[in-house]
Parts: structure tokens; C-alpha cells; sequence
């Protein structure tokens, strides 16, 4: 079963729900935190674990061989992304703008653009106690997250049986963020009672309903701002399923890495809050 | 023109309230541009006034024509994005996963395969109550190519600012490192940096200025909810000065944002002691790219 931790806005607490409900779940049930927020990747940062495991990450992009090369110009005709260039006596590729589609490379009558590696990042794996934490980080300058988000998820499927994943997502409603809960179960998002994480939870409710994924509201510094989310949940029939109280205790503890679950009661309840929400929903395997 | 980029690595830092209120404390000669375009905030403050808007025509999404397809799976088999699939007796195309690269229309024996354009969200030039020029977009939800959205945003303003002979672009970015972030710093020439002292902000930070160091674009910070962890606010001081950025404000944690936020005006309209603190740091990077 896998979960992920969404958002829409930045900055409503999807590292610190994530992280805290991940060691909380783990005391009692086989869990992987996964980190799919591979630009600034932050769980880590509150889960020390051991590092057990770690590989490079690649893409493919195709690497022009001069030899047989015709200059045909078919790879620069059939490459949407301008990522093949033909110029006077070569062919250029530029790997940010390619999306690996093969197309090039595969439909080159003289196969001289075969697809070559080329890295994009690390996926590391690590043991907290009992909790596994899977991470992605992206190279400074790659421009394409979503490759590397792809095989972060991947990860703990081919590594790991019968487990939880709660996976730490990127903010946005763009491509990094609906790759991230694709192919979740459930999401959930968090939100704070701003105007402004008010706007962003609704354009990810309505990337959500697109993609027709179950979803459900989880309410971070509650007690700052105004009621207009819950309003809001209730017109659309969204569930609310924890109101995380708003406390500079906490925002003190996170800013120094520290998890809070065992130190404030009622940080604890609102996530055993979470635990029934799953179980009753009958989402839990 | 000088372009000014706000951008933080981190989210909810405070980079869409500290733009805006910048909108309000700068003045006549300035156009404003939000390149968070996957989830924009920067009009909630500003109340815009729509004076013209435009589609966003980008992607491209695989189309089967079932009249001409005679179902011998080349596009399943090429496919790698796994978009094609076989349900009920015929191969359908996954909107969702299509990346619109077109292979399976260009090998398609049969040319039943179209690409067919997608609007992937809206561009708007609006008047904000500031009186000042405002370019924006929504991207659609789920909708891809958020770079290019703020490479036009970018360029309307742009065009926009050297036609009416406009000093200064204000834009306001997006959290990350990834293509939006570097589509908006391409052509900038301050970024201006905001952080918390967090371990979070302060990881998030050093790779967004390793990112900027490499476009060699000055640099500028300012650490809000300074008061929430002093010891870290100081190894981020220290880090600064080492890196040679300018500290440009510390701003305290106050619930003044969310207030702000509420009443749809920026912290400078609503707080004197930010109202000061952030007229100095426009000042200071006002300065900085003039000299």
C-alpha cells in the first residue's frame, strides 16, 4: 500500500507529517518513508538513519557516433523536444530538454545515435530503528525531476516486501508533483488555513479528481489563519482526518531536525487519527 | 531592464509575501511577473484586474484513430512511457503518462496515430491595485511543461518592461531547484533568496545558491522567522558571509503574514516594523544592481 503526503503550496508540513507519522507507524508496522521530493529532498534531515544502500540514477539520452552518420537529419525531424539538433557537419543532443523517448536513436537508419547513461542523481537507502528510508536527490542543474521521482518510487517495491510506503511528495501541481502520487492509494493532502494553502489544496484537489485518486485533507498549524479550508472540505465532501494544533514548540523542534510524535500528546492523537482513518477505510493490507 | 528573481529552494518561506510587498515598496518603473505558475499565489495579494489573457498551447497527446488502427501493438511496443495499453480488445492511449513524444505516430504502419496539441493552462496580463503591470499564467491541472509556461510569462514581461521603458522586473519563482526555477533565473540579474533558519530552509538554501552560482548571478538573502532558531540563523549569517551574499533583512516569525494574507494586503502594508525592514533590503538591492 502506498500513501503519499501532497500538498499544492509549499511549506504546509508534508516533511514534517511525513517523517513523523513514518517513525510512528514503523513501531508497529513494516513502513518505507520514501523521499519523492527529489529537488530538495528533506526527510533525511529528521530520519538519521544508517546508510544501508545507494546508486546513481541515470536517464538515457541518445550519444551521436560520427562513423556512419549519413546527416540524414531524420533524428532532429522526429524529436518533439528540440533535444537534436542537426548543424552543418554534426548532430548536436542536448540531454536537459531529452525525455528518453528512443525515438531518435531507434528509427536512426545508420544507428548512430545509440542511448548512453547519463546521470541524474542518487537514490540512497537507510535504516532508523525500525523504519526504512528511501531517498532521491537530484544533481544540482538537472532540470528534469520526474525521471529520477520514477525510480525513487520504484525503489522500494523492488527492494522491499510487504511494507507501507508513505511517500514525502514535491510541492506544485505540476509534473513532479502527479508523477509523485500516480500510482498511490490514497493521498493526502496537507494543507494550512491560509488563503494561500487554501488556493494551492484546491488545484490539487482538481489534479486529483482528474486522475480520479482517493484523497483525503489533513490540516497543519490549525489555529492561524481562518476556517475557509474546512468550509471548503465540507462543500466538496473532502474528509478532514486530523487538525495538527498550530504551536511554536513544534516549529522550534523542526527547525532543529528533531521529530515531536514522542514529545507533544497531541501531535500524537492527530496521528492516530490518521492510523483509523486508513484502517477503517479499509485501505490497510 | 534589471530582472529581480525571488526564489527560496524551500516552500512557504514567505518568497510570495516578500514579493509582493517588494511590488507595493517599489515604484512606477516596475513590472511584476509570477513564474510560480503551478501554484501562484502572488494575485491573492495583488487583486488583479485581467486586461487580456492567452491559452497556453504546449504538449502534445497521442491520438488513435480506431477507423484506421489495425491493432498490431507497434506503439504498445515502442512506447516507453508506458501510455499504451490493451484494454477491452484494443490498444488505448493513457492521457495521464502520454509525454506527447510522438514515436508511436511516426512508426504507426497504419497512420492511425495523431498528436493532437493540449492547452495546458492560461497566460493573463492584468493591472494589479497597485497600478503596476502584472503577467501571470495557470498552469492546467496535471499539466506539464511548467518551464516553458514561465519562459513566455517571463518574456511577456520582459517585452512588456522594454517597451514602456520599465527599470525593473520583479518575479516572483517557484520552490525547487528543478526546470521552472532555472527557466526563471535564465536572464536574471538578482536573485533575491528566501530562507528560514530550519534544518530544512538551510539544506534547501545551499542548493538553490550552488544552483545560482552556476548561472554567476548575484546574490541577496533575507532569513524570515529569524527568532525561530537563533543558533541556526547564525551558522546561515556565517554561510552567507562566506559565499559573499549579502544578508539583505531579518525578518521575525510573526503571525502579521497570515494576516496579511487574510485582509489580501502585503506585510508592508500592514506591519511598520516589516514595512522598515524590507524597504531597507529593496533599497539595498536596488542599489546593488544599479552599481
Amino acid at each position: 500500500m502506498k500513501i503519499a503526503i501532497a500538498s499544492g503550496k509549499g511549506g504546509t508540513g508534508k516533511t514534517f507529517l511525513s517523517t513523523n507519522w513514518a517513525a510512528y507507524m514503523s513501531e508497529t508496522t513494516p513502513t518505507v518513508l520514501v523521499d519523492l521530493d527529489v529537488e530538495e529532498p528533506n526527510s533525511g534531515l529528521f530520519i538519521k538513519g544508517d546508510l544501508l544502500y545507494s546508486e546513481t540514477a541515470y536517464k538515457q539520452v541518445p550519444d551521436w557516433q560520427k562513423t556512419n552518420c549519413s546527416m540524414c537529419g531524420k533524428c532532429q525531424s522526429v524529436c518533439n523536444y528540440h533535444a537534436v539538433l542537426k548543424v552543418k557537419d554534426a548532430i548536436l543532443v542536448f540531454p536537459e530538454l531529452c525525455h528518453s523517448c528512443y525515438a531518435c536513436s531507434e528509427l536512426c537508419p545508420t544507428d548512430s545515435l545509440p542511448m548512453k547513461k547519463n546521470r541524474i542523481g542518487v537514490i540512497s537507502h537507510y535504516k532508523f530503528n525500525k523504519l526504512d528510508y528511501v531517498e532521491g536527490r537530484l544533481d544540482i542543474g538537472q532540470e528534469q525531476a520526474v525521471p529520477l521521482i520514477s525510480q525513487t518510487n520504484d525503489f522500494p517495491a523492488k527492494h522491499l516486501q510487504n511494507v507501507i510506503s508513505i511517500c514525502d511528495c514535491p510541492p506544485g501541481t505540476a509534473c513532479p508533483a502527479i508523477e509523485s502520487v500516480k500510482d498511490a492509494d490514497l493521498v493526502i493532502l496537507t494543507t494550512e488555513p491560509t488563503p494561500f494553502g487554501l488556493h494551492d489544496l484546491k488545484l490539487m484537489v482538481k489534479s486529483l479528481v482528474i486522475l480520479k485518486k482517493k484523497f483525503a485533507v489533513v490540516v497543519n498549524k490549525w489555529g492561524v489563519g481562518n476556517e475557509d479550508v474546512l468550509k471548503y472540505c465540507g462543500s466538496m465532501n473532502i474528509a478532514v482526518i486530523a487538525k495538527i494544533q498550530n504551536d511554536r514548540r513544534i516549529a522550534e523542534e523542526y527547525s532543529k531536525g528533531n521529530l515531536v510524535y514522542n514529545k507533544f500528546d497531541f501531535v500524537r492523537s492527530e496521528l492516530d487519527k490518521i492510523n483509523n482513518y486508513i484502517l477503517n477505510s479499509g485501505e490497510s493490507k | 531592464m534589471k530582472e529581480i528573481v525571488i526564489i527560496s529552494g524551500k516552500g512557504g518561506t514567505g518568497k510570495t509575501s516578500i514579493t509582493a510587498s517588494f511590488a507595493y515598496l517599489s515604484g512606477e518603473n516596475t513590472v511584476l511577473a509570477d513564474c510560480d505558475v503551478d501554484a501562484s499565489d502572488l494575485h491573492l495579494l495583488l487583486k488583479p484586474e485581467t486586461i487580456s489573457e492567452e491559452d497556453f498551447l504546449s504538449s502534445y497527446l497521442a491520438v488513435i484513430d480506431y477507423n484506421k488502427c489495425r491493432d498490431c501493438g507497434k506503439c504498445f511496443e515502442v512506447c516507453r512511457f508506458k501510455a499504451v495499453s490493451f484494454d477491452n480488445e484494443k490498444f488505448v492511449i493513457n492521457s495521464q503518462n502520454c509525454e506527447g513524444c510522438g514515436y508511436c505516430a511516426n512508426i504507426c504502419p497504419a497512420k492511425a496515430i495523431s498528436l493532437k496539441i493540449q492547452n495546458d493552462g492560461k497566460l493573463y496580463i492584468s493591472k494589479t491595485r497597485l497600478n503596476k503591470t502584472f503577467f501571470h499564467a495557470e498552469l492546467g491541472p496535471g499539466a506539464e511543461n511548467s518551464g516553458k509556461l514561465v519562459a513566455k510569462v517571463k518574456k511577456n514581461a520582459k517585452k512588456y518592461a522594454r517597451e514602456n521603458n520599465l527599470e525593473i522586473m520583479l518575479v516572483d519563482g517557484s520552490p525547487g531547484i528543478g526546470c521552472p526555477v532555472i527557466s526563471s533565473l535564465s536572464g536574471a540579474n538578482y536573485v533575491v533568496l528566501v530562507t528560514e533558519p530550519t534544518v530544512s530552509g538551510s539544506h534547501d538554501l545551499k542548493r538553490v545558491i550552488e544552483l545560482v552560482q552556476k548561472f554567476k548571478i548575484k546574490m541577496g538573502c533575507i532569513i524570515n522567522k529569524a527568532d525561530i532558531n537563533t543558533a541556526l540563523a547564525d551558522e546561515i549569517k556565517t554561510f552567507l558571509k562566506d559565499q559573499n551574499i549579502e544578508l539583505l533583512a531579518e525578518l521575525p516569525c510573526d503571525d502579521v503574514f497570515t494576516e496579511a494574507m487574510i485582509a489580501e494586503k502585503t506585510v508592508a502594508e500592514v506591519s511598520s516594523e516589516m514595512s522598515g525592514k524590507l524597504s531597507q533590503a529593496w533599497n539595498e538591492i536596488i542599489n546593488s544592481i544599479r552599481g
